[in-house]
């Protein structure tokens, strides 16, 4: 937990650093390099960026914990709706995306475990690594051009219409949430493989066997729980891509996500946006990696028993 | 019995092979590893003499053919200036095989160094530097790469250089868990009761041990660097104009698709996909053949 | 024996041939490997590592590695072909007929699932479930001595010490009522009196239970211990069969005769003449054998066994795969006897320690690792460590060497000078003085480097030498621990484990050292390397008068080097003295069960003193003596309230113990514990 805040702390540190200091002159960023030097200078003041560099920090950061991720510079009123709906939007997006991949993705590397190099691994292994390595703009590309130019299964923008209901929504976050998914199944599926063949290929795997307990038994019971564990991490950790990966997608599919937000703000220029944007991805990071730590210790014993003494 | 000496090689002919010459013929035994090279090297040859036989000047507008589709003239069709999207594809791999593999390379030389840093000196030193790159990690490279080259303004070297750098944590933790293995291993000790430095435990000692890993991590970095750089082209923010890049193009397109000028982007894309896992299957054929 | 058990042995293995594939090719691991279990017989298998006798435990319940298959022969199971057996019919022999224990019970059981739950899931498969399987288990817990079933069900397997996993292990292997129980290594990587324990419990249950038991062990006298008859296996094939006694005092095939010249026994010493070895080395996995598989390393050798295999002979009720079975024991030796010079006393000490401490912190209590240990060393002298794991032993010799800094207040001093406690602020002379050859030659030895660049870098470093001179003297120091120079230009895996700890020894005698630590460097070698190690060992310190610290858990090995025994538990010294004395004793208490707990080749003693419980955790060790929980001699209050002294009980010989000297005497004239 405190480690989480460390990294945190560290992150904005980082995200204040590039968005605030780097740039150097805000103002001249913002109006361009024809711009009067007093309008800059004004415009600066106005910002409060041309106040001390700690001074800077520590309002942003105390404002940013009460909620106040500051003004746009662009629209000219508060970050913090935006990046609240942009957030909720993406969660969607992502939710229909994980729901997806974890069961499929852990069922894939399973089987592939359960048939080591045999042709059906072969191809899972395979398909899979091909699949994972790909950017997410190019299997969009060519999944829009499969789903929704040459098929017309599919809608191939994401903004659905207004008031639309639940199963409406779902129907345009199909082709969104595909090229996610892709990028997550060869991950899932390859570490859920390793986790399985090491698990397959233990002492303790052996003894189940040589109870005589039928193999059924001995893969659910005895080998199933010790192989998914390192994946649970692992899925954990591929929050932070699926998160990096929304910025492409959201963009491609013209889709009112975080990430297209703090794309939209990257090419305006507008820091507090892009900063607010970052430290949230941030801090939904650090909250999935506390859920997988949770999770994975509530499910290995030997974790879970040190803790308690 | 004098004539059996006590110390004959064993005499087992599986040993008599260096490592190296063993991870060599297991690469070479890898139908992953050259399916991938080969399709690598496809490349590479497009990159370095790709302009002598593309059938058209890549740069070279057209308008009046623009946007025509695949003919025998032009074979992947012309785009929205009508530029030949063969010549280009072609020649398109030139930009991205020469920034990723020199981010790659950065992030190796940093990552390695910070790696083994890290590792060999554990407390204090590790704690920090671990945590900043943990928070480093936090975040996904192509946002770090966003808020970087907004902050310093776009430029190849910018693009190498945010790569490079964010990249160089992940091959610094894999650096230093390898590190932290062989510290517990009693050769360490041995130099230590040797009275050897710190730099010569960690470079001459040391590193050789860890070259496996960071070789695997480097291969599986350079799919990866070249996944970043396509996808910072495509946003706007890696290679610029006029370069015939994959990315790029496909971002100067992709907005026609909804009009079915479908070959403005699909070959683009066919051929940062094969780049791509041509690398990967390479990567995965040496990380086989490492840890056999 | 019945009529209906003569006629169906429990185990019968019929030219059984088994290859495993690698990179390629077959090679074969078991060949034409015939033998008979009777019903309620106890098989010893032994044999050195490679030799294939974990593959045959592996083969008969059918569970080979991937790459392993059966190129040739039978198994019969209780008249069962286990070969024509289909899935379920296999499933049912492992449910109801055989059950396997190997090493190292902590991986053996699941990490995530609890003791209980592994325990009834056994009985469910035989029809048993719910609250009656829970009472089977525990009754199965408390069969195998477990003192407190209902909690020990409720635990997960880390919870567990070794001993009590192996317990466990050995509790859900006789849960089915198994014909066979297959046995491989089950003591093997546990503590002396864990392991003495663990053998205990096991013959006690042979006489509880019908089942026959195939018992592998690299250890001779283990299995003497608990067999009936005994095969030895070389190079996957069996080369000598029989009852035990019979093959161990009157072996008649040459590999068993070298065997067993190979170990140290009846406390035989140093001075008393060298160990025999045995040349070369077993045959590579696959390698293409003409002829008796043991010619090469073989004296008696001659053309016939280097071109016609040997028929097993029969010889009476055991069997010899060797032409000259009738003159085996005639076996020249591959070691002269010649004794090395007994070590020159010298006056003054070398090496000298006063009350040295080490205190770790662990989860926010003081570990105390090392505890006020006093000694000092001779040159010339060798000063054996022994002890049980998590003694000090290692810890002790890591602070002597300054990788670990000790507490403040203790002192180390060498030739009369006080060493600094940290490495880094020892001078390069002091540092040359005192090298280590570690156990583990992998580990010590950078597999990057050639042999010759880590003897030369040593001699560069500690001899300061370098160009003609450094090479002169590399050539000098490769032949004094016999090596040749074709090992120079390799690397250290490209060489067999004796030969790497022979780099490791010469490089530890690379700076002329005044001190080598010697960390259980034969524990990972097979006999017949080990004797060449400690043979090369005694040599070089009868040349060069260096002083060992030699730390052990074999008491033979440790009595056949060492001129004065230290005895250490829980951080502490509880005896300290001469060799002779502390083995002939009288001796501690802990003394006496560890000496009584090596299992011994001569089945002759009589009274055994056995330990109970766990070794105590050093955070939070037991109050006065702490010993007192495990004592077989423990006296009263006193022992719980107040810690002994180590007070000198005889001229150099002290013991940390409330029981007067004379007492102990008089209290362990009763048992006679037999030299190890």
């Amino acid at each position: 937990m405190s480690l989480s805040l460390v990294t945190l702390f560290l992150l904005s540190i980082m995200v204040f650093l590039g968005g605030q200091v780097l740039p150097g002159n805000v103002g001249r960023a913002i109006l361009g390099p024809f711009a009067d030097q007093r309008a800059v200078d004004a415009l600066n003041h106005t910002l409060g960026v041309d106040r001390p560099l700690l001074t800077q920090y520590w309002g942003w950061i105390s404002n940013f914990v009460q909620g106040d991720m500051g003004t746009s510079y662009i629209f000219r009123s508060p970050v913090a709706p935006f990046v609240i709906d942009a957030l909720g939007n993406s969660m969607k997006l992502a939710a229909v995306a994980f729901v997806l991949v974890v069961p499929i993705g852990i069922l894939g590397g399973v089987v592939a475990a359960l048939n080591l190099n045999r042709p059906l691994d072969r191809i899972i292994s395979l398909g899979g690594l091909s699949v994972t390595v790909l950017p997410e703009f190019v299997t969009g590309i060519i999944l829009i051009l499969i789903f929704g130019v040459w098929l017309r299964w599919l809608p191939i923008s994401a903004a659905w219409p207004r008031n639309a209901g639940f199963f409406t929504q779902l129907y345009y976050l199909i082709l969104p949430s595909l090229p996610l998914f892709l990028v997550l199944f060869g991950y899932i599926a390859r570490m859920a493989r390793s986790g399985m063949i090491e698990a397959l290929d233990s002492d303790y795997t052996r003894t189940a066997v040589l109870k005589g307990l039928p193999w059924r038994t001995v893969i659910w019971r005895h080998v199933l729980r010790n192989a998914l564990l390192p994946t649970i991490t692992v899925i954990a950790t591929q929050t932070g891509y699926l998160i990096g990966g929304l910025v492409v997608i959201e963009t491609l599919f013209r889709y009112q996500g975080i990430g297209s937000l703090i794309f939209t703000a990257a090419r305006g220029k507008d820091f507090p946006m892009l900063e607010s944007g970052i430290l949230t991805i941030g801090i939904v990071y650090a909250v999935a990696t506390l859920i997988a730590d949770f999770l994975y210790s509530m499910l290995n014993p030997r974790i879970r028993l040190e803790s308690d003494q | 019995m004098s004539a059996v000496q006590s110390t004959s090689p064993v005499p087992d002919d599986t040993r008599r092979r260096g490592p190296l010459a063993e991870v060599f013929y297991s690469l070479l035994r890898s139908r992953t590893f050259l399916v991938g090279l080969a399709i690598v090297l496809f490349w590479v040859a497009c990159a370095l003499f790709g302009e002598h036989f593309a059938p058209y000047d890549p740069l070279a507008d057209d308008i009046i053919n623009a946007l025509a589709p695949p003919s025998s003239e032009h074979w992947f069709g012309t785009d929205q200036i009508g530029r030949d999207v063969f010549s280009r594809v072609i020649v398109g791999s030139r930009d991205i095989l020469t920034v990723a593999p020199l981010a790659t390379l950065l992030a190796t030389v940093a990552g390695t160094a910070l790696g083994l840093i890290t590792g060999y000196f554990r407390g204090l030193v590790d704690d920090v530097v671990s945590r900043i790159l943990e928070a480093f990690m936090a975040i996904p490279v192509v946002i770090v790469a966003l808020l970087a080259i907004v902050a310093l303004g776009t430029s190849k070297t910018t693009v190498i250089v945010v790569i490079g750098l964010s990249f160089a944590p992940i091959i610094a933790r894999t650096v230093r868990s390898a590190v932290l293995a062989e510290r517990e291993l009693d050769y360490v000790a041995a130099a230590q009761l040797r009275h050897e430095s710190a730099l010569h435990t960690m470079f001459v000692e040391i590193l050789p041990n860890v070259i496996p890993p960071i070789l695997v991590e480097t291969t599986v970095r350079l799919g990866y660097a070249i996944f970043a750089v396509a996808t910072l082209s495509f946003m706007g923010f890696g290679i610029q104009p006029p370069s015939p890049d994959w990315g790029l193009s496909i971002s100067n397109n992709y907005g026609m698709i909804g009009g079915g000028f479908w070959w403005t982007v699909l070959f683009d894309a066919l051929a940062i996909a094969s780049l791509v896992i041509g690398v990967n299957l390479a990567a995965d054929g040496v990380h086989g053949a490492l840890n056999d | 024996m019945t009529s209906s058990a003569k006629a169906k042995n429990a185990l019968e293995l019929t030219d059984l041939s088994v290859a495993y594939r690698v990179a390629g090719r077959n090679r074969a691991v078991l060949r034409n490997l015939s033998l008979t279990i009777g019903q309620g017989e106890a098989y010893g298998l032994v044999g050195e590592s490679g030799c294939g006798k974990s593959t045959v435990a592996l083969t008969v319940v059918r569970y080979l590695p991937r790459n392993g298959s059966i190129t040739g022969g039978a198994i019969s199971l209780d008249g069962q072909d286990v070969m024509k057996l289909d899935a379920e019919a296999l499933r049912r022999a492992r449910a109801e007929s055989v059950s396997m224990v190997y090493q190292d019970p902590g991986k053996a059981l699941n990490p995530s699932i609890r003791v209980g739950r592994q325990l009834t899931e056994i009985f469910e498969l035989g029809g048993v479930s719910g609250q009656a399987a829970t009472d089977r288990a525990i009754a199965m817990l408390n069969r195998v001595r477990i003192s407190d079933p209902v909690s020990v069900m409720q635990r997960y397997p880390h919870q567990l010490s070794g001993g009590m996993q192996q317990r466990v292990a050995i509790a859900m292997a006789l849960a089915n009522d198994p014909s066979m129980l297959i046995l491989d290594e089950p003591t093997t990587g546990l503590d002396a009196t864990v392991e003495a324990e663990v053998l205990d419990l096991i013959a006690q249950l042979r006489q509880e239970l019908s089942a026959s038991i195939l018992f592998i062990s690299h250890n001779l006298a283990v299995v003497s211990n608990m067999c009936d008859r005994v095969g030895v296996l070389y190079a996957g094939m069996l080369v000598e069969e029989g009852p035990t006694e019979v093959v161990f005092n009157d072996p008649r095939h040459p590999y068993t005769v070298a065997l067993l010249r190979c170990l140290p026994r009846g406390g035989q010493r140093k001075d008393q003449g060298r160990l025999d070895t045995i040349p070369g080395f077993l045959p590579g996995i696959g390698t293409d054998i003409k002829g008796c598989a043991f010619a090469d390393r073989c004296a008696l050798a001659d053309d016939r066994c280097r071109s016609e295999l040997p028929p097993l002979y029969d010889l009476g009720g055991r069997l010899s795969r060797c032409f000259h079975h009738d003159k085996a024991q005639a076996l020249p030796r591959a070691t002269p006897s010649d004794v090395a010079a007994a070590p020159k006393a010298a006056a003054a000490p070398v090496l000298r320690v006063a009350g040295l401490n080490k205190t770790y912190a662990s989860h926010g209590h003081a570990l105390r690792a090392v505890k006020d240990v006093s000694l000092d060393l001779r040159p010339g002298e060798t000063l054996g460590l022994v002890g049980e794991s998590g003694s000090g032993k290692t810890t002790f010799a890591r602070l002597l060497l300054g990788l670990v800094p000790p507490d403040e207040g203790g002192t180390i001093e060498l030739e009369g000078k006080a060493l600094a406690p940290r490495l880094e602020n020892r001078s390069d002379d002091q540092i040359k003085a005192m090298q280590i050859v570690f156990q583990n030659p992998d580990s010590a030895l950078n597999r990057s480097h050639s042999i010759r660049h880590l003897i030369g870098r040593a001699l560069k470093r500690l001899a300061g030498l370098s160009g003609k001179a450094l090479e002169a003297r590399l050539n000098d120091l490769v032949r004094s621990v016999r090596l040749t120079d074709r090992h120079l230009a390799v690397k250290p895996r490209q060489l067999s484990g004796g030969l790497k700890q022979r780099v490791a020894i010469a490089r530890a005698f690379a700076g002329d050292p005044r001190i080598v630590v010697c960390d259980e460097p034969t524990s990972a070698l097979d006999v017949s390397v080990q004797a060449a190690i400690l043979n090369l060992l005694a040599d070089l310190q009868s040349k060069e008068d260096v002083s060992y610290i030699f730390i052990s858990h074999d008491l033979a090995v440790v009595r056949y080097l060492s001129d004065k025994i230290a005895v250490l538990y829980l951080g502490r010294i509880m005896e300290l003295g001469p060799s002779e004395d502390v083995f002939s004793g009288p001796h501690h208490p802990y003394t006496e069960a560890l000496l009584s707990a090596v299992p011994k080749l001569d089945q002759t003693e009589t009274a055994r003193i056995r330990l109970d419980g766990e070794i105590p955790s050093a955070t939070n060790p037991p109050s006065g003596c702490v010993f007192h929980t495990r004592c077989p001699r423990k006296i009263g209050p006193i022992c719980e309230q107040q810690e002994p002294p180590l007070s000198e009980a005889q001229p150099g010989h002290s013991i940390r113990c409330h029981i007067p000297y004379a007492e102990l005497a008089r209290l362990q004239k009763a048992v006679v514990t037999e030299p190890a």
